[in-house]
């Protein structure tokens, strides 16, 4: 595929890894096991430079991520720069390590939106989720933060065996808390995940009950909070479509500027990714090899090459198929269709009571340094 | 202000986008856009036309009025299509009156 192709879409959103610096500890966390060093982190105006580049690709919003992005001692020029490419500007936070008068001054900046993640409704058990003593105090802290500078809030709950049952306290205080959003965000297993997967693992029980529960707050917060939630991948029966399709309406740029179709690409081995250091955002996306990978329907085999729901759901996550088949190219397995979708089955009844592994920011730098990484 | 789901609209609200609402017009993507939180919504021909008016200054009877007179159509039947349309955008907390 190349530029002229009339499948080339293109993209809406931007996934900006400002670093993969975290306070947190998460054992869900999205961000891949190898994580990038401080040292090796993009600066201001590449930053900048990448955002003008987008926005004239067609990207219309830039979720400003991480780690946690006010690591990044420049997160407000970061959030201006990103504001005056035009972007509708996203912040999606821990809320720790991000102060309200450091807010004020982002909304001042341009700030459309943000999004705190919340580990549970109670505070013990949402501060040993999130690996932090004194999280759960001040993610209220900021969110109440967030609504008085007239900011529109996404409370994003990311639930799992130990917090699933509480879905209904969870929305409840996204609600007192002055959330128009609340996402139920079952954990999806990739990155740090995978290794906590037995101890994450809700029952099927917990899954159905759960269902039932997002209807009925859906009804009862009707025209108050919007409420997101998708069914968990270990037991749905057709696959999510993953990044809404791979290179067609998004891209992750990670804390080093290398620039993937989504953040987990890099599970994926052999994939060749670029470089905003060597390369324009537009070219990364027509001509990079990981964007062209898996575009389009043609890599598919069977049974997606020949369903009717290919261009809805492009045969679900890469990341996926690969992390549970070791064949990209495989249909995701989370499809009934797929002949190895009883291994989700199998894999979600392997479930453990056991310390989680916790995310820790150890890196190794890409190019040694004797500085080294102090937060 | 809120509505229960099928009662008119009052004609005197000033239907506005709320703040982390953005109607952007993207060359790049060929024309309107309404930006909302992880969302993206482009709108068609007739919901362009309402949208752009809704911007907090002119009541919801001066946009039917305007709408029904640009293109010469039953009162009634623009107010009914555009109420659709807000509606179904305060519901998805898109727009306010």
């Amino acid at each position: 595929m190349d530029a002229t192709s009339p499948t080339l879409l293109r993209p809406l959103g931007l996934l900006a890894e400002l670093t993969h610096r975290c306070p947190l500890g998460c054992p869900y966390c999205s961000n891949p096991v190898a994580l990038e060093a401080r040292a090796d982190e993009l600066d201001t105006a590449t930053w900048a430079r990448v955002f003008a580049e987008a926005a004239g690709l067609g990207v219309l919003q830039v979720h400003l991520s991480g780690g946690e992005p006010a690591a990044r001692r420049d997160l407000l020029e970061i959030t201006a720069a990103a504001r005056q490419a035009g972007l509708y500007t996203n912040l999606i936070t821990s809320a720790v390590g991000l102060s309200a008068e450091r807010l004020a001054g982002l909304a001042q900046a341009g700030l459309d939106h943000v999004q705190i993640s919340i580990q549970d409704s109670e505070a013990a058990s949402a501060d040993r989720i999130a690996g932090y003593e004194g999280a759960f105090v001040r993610k209220r802290a900021l969110a109440a933060a967030v609504v008085q500078q007239g900011l529109p809030l996404t409370v994003n709950a990311v639930v799992h065996r130990a917090n699933i049952d509480r879905i209904g306290e969870m929305v409840d205080q996204a609600v007192a808390l002055g959330a128009s959003r609340v996402e139920i965000a079952h954990v999806q297993y990739y990155g740090w995940a995978i290794p906590n997967r037995a101890m994450l693992m809700p029952t099927p029980e917990q899954v159905e009950r759960a269902r039932e529960h997002v209807d009925e707050l859906r009804g009862r917060h009707h025209g108050i909070i919007v409420i997101d939630a998708v069914v968990p991948d270990y037991y749905a029966r057709y696959p999510k479509p993953c990044v809404g399709g791979w290179g067609r309406r998004s891209l992750n740029v990670t804390p080093s500027g290398k620039v993937l179709p989504c953040h987990a690409a890099e599970s994926i081995p052999g994939l060749e990714f670029w470089s905003v250091r060597e390369h324009s955002v537009a070219d990364i996306w027509r001509h990079s090899p990981a964007f062209n990978a898996f575009r389009g329907t043609d890599w598919m085999e069977e049974p997606c090459a020949s369903c009717p729901r290919r261009f809805e759901d492009f045969g679900g996550c890469r990341c996926q198929a690969f992390a549970l088949l070791r064949d990209a190219r495989a249909t995701d397995p989370v499809c009934h269709l797929s002949p190895h979708h009883g291994l989700l089955s199998e894999l979600a009844g392997e479930r453990r009571e056991a310390a989680y592994v916790y995310r820790r920011h150890t890196p190794t730098p890409a190019h040694a340094t004797a500085q080294g990484d102090r937060d | 202000m809120t509505q229960p789901p099928g009662d008119a609209l009052p004609t005197d609200a000033r239907p506005h986008l709320p703040r982390g609402v953005r109607l952007v017009d993207s060359a790049a993507q060929g024309g309107l856009v309404l930006l909302a939180p992880e969302r993206v919504f482009k709108p068609d021909a007739i919901a362009a036309e309402i949208l752009k008016r809704c911007t907090g200054e002119a009541t919801l009877a001066a946009i039917v009025d305007e709408l029904a007179a640009t293109y010469g159509a039953p009162r009634e039947r623009v107010l009914a299509d555009v109420s659709t349309l807000l509606r179904s955008l305060i519901d998805k907390k898109l727009m306010e009156l």
